[in-house]
């Protein structure tokens, strides 16, 4: 279900399908797996493909974050569309997850 | 126009349903003409009442799960009910980022979300018995679309 690759100390992963209760489970401890290496410093969330996200979501973002904020590193997200971008403003989120679209090219 | 329609069905409290549970009320909320954004509001707050029915309301057990949903004109009625355990401080619960299950990584923003994608949502629950969450959405007229 994700498509991931490292670049450096970077992950960058790319959610797809629908990210709720359901399926929080399982991306949680995918990502888990990909970020267990201490080298990586930053999680990248491609958006691109994701069809759908509930509050489950920000669960499961937010846990990412705070794992990686311990070790000096961030999370960073790109291709949210308008959807997700609300729920991230709604939830403060914007605030600790970097939207990289407006800086960085979303390769 | 005076549309109406109304429609019931019931589900086993089991995670794979939240999925089945938004395709039914977006199959059956597509009748007012929704855009792709109301139709994904509607979707993201059944999805988040449903999933506290699941999570909160039969907490490890199993029981069914109501949503009904009524379209008089252009708005949209929905409740999603459970006989669950109860909510036993209702205005607690709806405060962002309460949760009683931080160690699960729930966000504690599910009445947020509904609140912030529906026009009017309200909740009662009587604890023992269950809970009901009902929530009301216009639908901005066809000329938008």
């Amino acid at each position: 279900m994700l498509q991931s690759i490292r670049d450096g100390d970077s992950m960058i992963v790319r959610l797809a399908g629908e990210l709720d209760h359901y399926c929080a489970q399982s991306v949680r401890r995918e990502l888990d797996r990909l970020i267990s290496d201490p080298g990586i410093r930053w999680l990248i969330l491609d958006f691109s493909r994701l069809q759908f996200m509930d509050s489950s979501g920000i669960g499961v973002i937010l846990g990412r974050y705070r794992q990686l904020r311990d070790r000096g590193g961030q999370v960073g997200v790109v291709n949210m569309n308008e959807h997700v971008s609300r729920i991230f403003r709604m939830s403060g989120m914007g605030r600790v997850i970097r939207n990289l679209d407006r800086k960085e090219a979303a390769q | 126009m005076n549309r109406h329609n109304e429609m019931e069905v019931s589900f086993l409290s089991t995670p794979e349903n939240e999925a089945f549970a938004r395709i039914v009320i977006a199959a059956f909320a597509v009748q007012l003409s929704p855009t792709m954004t109301e139709i994904t509001d509607i979707k993201t707050a059944v999805s988040e009442a449903v999933t506290n029915a699941i999570v909160h309301g039969y907490e490890g057990t199993r029981g069914m799960v109501t949503m009904r949903a009524r379209i008089d004109g252009t708005s949209l009625a929905l409740e999603i009910a459970d006989r669950g355990k109860g909510i036993p401080n209702v205005p607690q619960a709806m405060e962002p980022f309460y949760t009683t299950h931080p160690e699960q990584e729930r966000s504690g923003m599910g009445f947020a979300v509904m609140q912030t994608f529906m026009d009017e949502v309200e909740v009662r629950s009587t604890p023992g018995s269950g809970t009901s969450v009902c929530m009301r959405k216009r639908i901005c007229p066809e000329q938008a679309h």
